[in-house]
């Protein structure tokens, strides 16, 4: 029992904000761990932060409205990942320039948006709460349609999951074997877009790629399994997630004293811990395998 | 119209022009090696710098006689390149590039949130502040532009080579890790100086469209360098006069003018195939 109460400040179950900043929490995560293993494996993460990082517009855009942001980073991400897909260049070089114009135009846009939210309705905390997110401010009311967003998501990717594999690794292999390639990606892009989407909600369009590329890369560097990385990614980033929360609300009691650290530094720096142990296990695991070559740095897998 | 060109307002095209062609330059071998997301990455990250600075010493204060703001964002922008190097030698280099990315971006929002009441001064931070260029703020700018443009000269060929050629640069003796970490250092510097102008979110939009347009005309690389510079100075000037006008932030011309010179450079690029002019990529 005294572990426990250590560990959790008292109050903490009881919490109702709490309640659903865990759910939200565990459904971002779940959902970003699992798409973001695609986007990881295309080596898309540029266009992955991108998409989260433009929906702040949309964001933006949904407050100066008065709407709940989800509405906003979805419409806008939906639309930028399109763009991205349809300006179709395929070498990576060209892909991320063309990714950076358009998370370009898109800042602007939402610097604009912000400027004019902040300048309209004198409410300067709109800027940080698009960018950086607020946790422990996710309403009840907004729980449910993350939920079915989520299974949506989640269901397109995991039917979907051969191809999307297949696709991921080596495109030109997949169109070789008759797979709708820009179908794939289409599916991919679509429920990109959704997780970034709640991500954005939970922890902030800025960080939404820290679950988006954390956890996979992490599960990616554990195992070399696909379907397990998936699975694992999404734990990694639900645990990541719930362990943020727990030491947001026990930072009340931390220095500087009588204020709560943000929840979304808490869970990016867990994300970030995880994924620096993950290449410490990969050394130690690489250094037992070949052990002819002592000191040498094995070839990097993930 | 008249009062663009008088007192503090000189500041301010002076300090632009010198962001622009750092920016002009840099652009260059960033689009050259493909380096989009780690010029994204370093001013972005480096806001948490800034902020931390700000908890420090408060948002004018200073540290060893130079502006907090700039201390803090040359910390967090070196201290960035050196961990995307590093950690991108021992994996993927977009996943070491992104995950630098939010760790610094979260310590910003930490230290954004411990230091409430200067939140507000920081946000110009977010989209730049071309008309609060304070005047002690010019010479520190001046040095690390030159050093930037100096960096990039004297890395001119190893660049080049690594850039374009890889394996004929390793076969000449370029130490590609060198040359990269040399890279991602000058990036850092040119991210110290333009940030406080143009701001951590659209520094890499004034870096990527006049390069990607002037790559699309030219592809002689002296002349497309020098085209880059004056792109930039002039997407700098329209945004100035435009904001000026309008009172809008200065990242959101620059942000979107990027988009419509790459598009342009496209255009022009496809104008000249249509005619079966051959184009060198």
């Amino acid at each position: 029992m005294g572990a426990v109460s250590a560990i959790f400040a008292a109050g903490f179950f009881q919490n109702g904000s709490v309640h659903a900043a865990l759910l939200a929490g565990a459904v971002a995560a779940l959902v970003t761990g699992a798409v973001g293993t695609f986007t990881v494996l295309r080596g898309q993460s540029f266009a992955g932060h991108a998409t989260g990082e433009v929906a702040a517009t949309g964001g933006s855009a949904a407050m100066l409205g008065g709407l709940n942001p989800l509405w906003g980073y979805l419409g806008i991400a939906v639309i930028v990942a399109g763009a991205i897909e349809a300006l179709g260049v395929q070498r990576p070089r060209a892909r991320d320039l063309a990714t950076g114009l358009v998370l370009g135009a898109g800042l602007g846009i939402a610097g604009l948006l912000l400027y004019l939210d902040t300048t309209g309705t004198s409410t300067s905390g709109a800027a940080v709460t698009v960018l950086f997110g607020s946790l422990f401010a996710v309403t009840r009311s907004a729980l449910p349609g993350m939920v079915a967003l989520g299974g949506v998501s989640l269901a397109l990717v995991v039917l979907t999951y051969r191809l999307q594999l297949l696709t991921a690794l080596s495109p030109d292999l997949a169109a070789a074997r008759g797979v709708p390639v820009r179908l794939v990606s289409l599916a991919y892009l679509l429920s990109l877009a959704v997780a970034v989407s709640l991500a954005a909600e939970t922890v902030g369009a800025v960080l939404a790629t820290a679950l988006l590329i954390g956890p996979p890369a992490t599960a990616l560097r554990l195992t070399k399994r696909p379907g397990l990385a998936v699975l694992g990614s999404g734990l990694i980033g639900v645990a990541a997630a719930w362990a943020g929360t727990v030491l947001a609300y026990d930072s009340y009691y931390w220095p500087p004293a009588g204020r709560s650290w943000p929840p979304s530094f808490l869970i990016v720096a867990v994300v970030f811990g995880l994924y620096l142990g993950s290449g410490a296990v990969q050394r130690v695991r690489g250094r037992r395998r070949a052990p002819l070559a002592p000191g040498a740095v094995p070839a990097a897998t993930a | 119209m008249a009062s663009l060109f008088t007192g503090f307002m000189t500041d301010t095209w002076v300090a632009a022009t010198m962001v622009a062609v750092v920016a002009g330059v840099v652009g260059f071998f960033v689009v050259l090696r493909g380096s989009s997301f780690v010029a994204h990455a370093i001013p972005h990250g480096s806001f948490g710098g800034a902020a931390g600075a700000a908890l420090l010493v408060g948002v004018d204060g200073t540290i060893l006689g130079i502006s907090g703001t700039i201390a803090g964002l040359f910390v967090f922008a070196v201290a960035g390149a050196l961990g995307i190097g590093w950690l991108g030698r021992r994996g993927r280099h977009d996943v070491a590039t992104a995950l630098s990315l939010v760790m610094m971006l979260g310590l910003g929002f930490l230290f954004l949130s411990w230091s409430g009441q200067y939140a507000d001064a920081l946000y110009s931070l977010l989209f730049g502040e071309v008309f609060g260029i304070p005047a002690s703020d010019l010479l520190p700018m001046a040095v690390l532009g030159l050093l930037c443009v100096v960096g990039i000269a004297s890395l001119f060929r190893p660049l080049m080579l690594s850039s374009v050629l890889p394996e004929v640069g390793e076969a000449r003796g370029v130490r590609a890790g060198w040359v990269e970490t040399g890279f991602l250092m000058v990036v850092a510097l040119a991210t110290t100086m333009t940030v406080p102008v143009v701001g951590v979110l659209l520094m890499f939009s004034l870096m990527l469209g006049p390069a990607a347009a002037s790559r699309s005309v030219t592809s002689n690389p002296r002349a497309a360098l020098a085209m880059s510079v004056g792109i930039a100075v002039l997407t700098v000037w329209i945004g100035i006069v435009l904001s000026y006008a309008s009172n809008w932030p200065l990242g959101f011309f620059v942000g979107v003018s990027g988009a419509v010179w790459f598009v342009a450079g496209r255009a022009w690029a496809w104008r000249r195939r249509i005619r079966g002019v051959p184009l060198a990529a």
